[in-house]
């Protein structure tokens, strides 16, 4: 067990394993990359969807079904289904990752729109302010943390999962676990998880540290 | 891609050992997770400095990624079934532990205060007073908890276990989608079918919600 934990101590500390293709560093950047573009186009198609239905109050249903939907959804079986279905793509991949972030994103921008208190938005009407202009002005700022949180933890859940890249053949940190555990080396198995908690757990104070840094002068 | 259906007949027996192994895993997990969060979750109720470290002490555990947890837990389990249960018990812990916080902060003061001036003790306070009261809150974890375990348990698959999940391994080895389709489906058939009897269990538990419907 002791000597388990120095060996992984030398392999996440060695200069070679940090540089080159194979090296961590890429590894890092790669997996960066797989898990910003996914959570951006999960944003892209989250975001509209949640806001539409806060906004409307239409749909309500689907809002609350599609988060039990992701959460049941296996995401290895996913991967794989969209892997035999379109080949070696990246796009089971990206695919995968979204499927499991947009319930997050569209759930959490949902709640936070029906978190608005109705008198704000009857003031903002009776003002004469016009639907689009209630909900960009006045429903969408103070939806504002709620929206973020469900960005953080759609992130930090598309990083953590991230390593499938790596079964279908791409890079990322995943690529360390995978090869790990076909090659019975246990250091380089561990020495991947680490990296991807690592990631994961630092992502999450840092981001959670901003949204309190952003919202310092909200109350609620 | 297309589902060969004789595939699926010729393999019931496999389908349902998979499926049972799935959900035993998936319940015990949670099992454990009750068992672990509702004392801790007594203390963080009743102790509030304790309250933010336990509570941010299992969001943390909760961004570790489950392929990571698992194997985090080679070296201490092993290629076993306990390494399953032990990684999928510590994700139902952040929401065990916090709906069951927020279950037993939803109890009124007064009805507290009314169990305390009848002269009942504190613990069977929290037994027949406090507990009843939070469940729904309990019930909704335990039924978020139940259904993220179960489609979870597939992750288990890269260190061996994983119930349905080795059919996603098997039919992404083979080039062979049916497997796949197989797993996913039933997985979802098990997380709707386990959340509806979580609701059923949960309208037998609450006699007193049922009135005002």
């Amino acid at each position: 067990m002791y000597e388990l934990f120095k060996n992984l101590g030398s392999w996440l500390t060695s200069g070679a394993q940090w540089s080159g293709s194979d090296g961590i560093a890429h590894r890092l950047a790669e997996h960066l990359q797989y898990s910003l573009l996914a959570t951006l186009i999960a944003m892209a198609i989250g975001l509209p969807l949640g806001l539409l239905i806060g906004h409307t109050g239409k749909g309500a249903f689907l809002a609350i079904n599609l988060a039990s939907f992701g959460r049941a959804l296996p995401t290895v079986g996913l991967v794989v289904l969209v892997f035999l279905a379109s080949g070696l793509s990246m796009t089971p991949v990206y695919v995968s990752l979204v499927a499991l972030a947009v319930p997050a994103i569209v759930t959490n921008t949902y709640a936070g729109m029906t978190a608005v208190d109705p008198d704000v938005k009857d003031a903002a009407r009776g003002q004469g302010m016009r639907g689009h202009q209630v909900l960009f002005q006045v429903e969408l700022p103070l939806a504002l943390p709620l929206i973020m949180t469900g960005l953080r933890l759609a992130l930090i859940q598309v990083v953590a999962t991230a390593t499938i890249a790596a079964y279908v053949s791409f890079g990322g940190l995943g690529r360390y676990v995978f090869d790990g555990l076909a090659q019975r080396d246990l250091v380089q198995v561990l020495g991947g998880a680490v990296l991807v908690a690592a990631v994961a757990v630092v992502l999450d104070l840092a981001l959670s540290g901003l949204q309190r840094f952003l919202f310092r002068h909200r109350t609620a | 891609m297309t589902i060969d259906w004789s595939w699926i007949s010729g393999h019931t027996d496999d389908l349902t050992t998979l499926t049972v192994s799935h959900l035993q895993a998936a319940l015990t997990a949670v099992f454990f997770g009750l068992l672990i969060s509702l004392p801790l979750a007594v203390v963080a109720h009743r102790v509030r400095p304790l309250r933010g470290l336990l509570l941010g002490l299992s969001n943390i555990l909760f961004t570790i990624p489950s392929i990571a947890i698992f194997v985090l837990l080679l070296p201490i389990s092993g290629l076993t079934r306990t390494t399953t249960v032990i990684g999928l018990t510590v994700y139902t812990l952040v929401v065990l532990l916090r709906n069951t916080v927020e279950g037993l902060d939803s109890v009124p003061a007064k009805t507290k205060e009314a169990a305390k001036a009848m002269g009942t003790r504190p613990l069977r306070t929290l037994l027949t007073v406090e507990l009843p009261l939070a469940l729904p809150v309990i019930m909704a974890g335990v039924r978020i908890a139940t259904v993220m375990s179960i489609s979870l348990v597939s992750v288990a698959t890269y260190i061996g276990d994983g119930g349905l999940g080795q059919l996603f391994t098997d039919g992404f080895q083979r080039n062979y989608p049916t497997p796949v389709i197989v797993g996913v489906v039933l997985t979802l058939l098990l997380a709707v079918v386990a959340d509806a009897l979580l609701v059923a269990i949960q309208y037998v538990l609450t006699p007193w919600k049922r009135r005002r419907a």
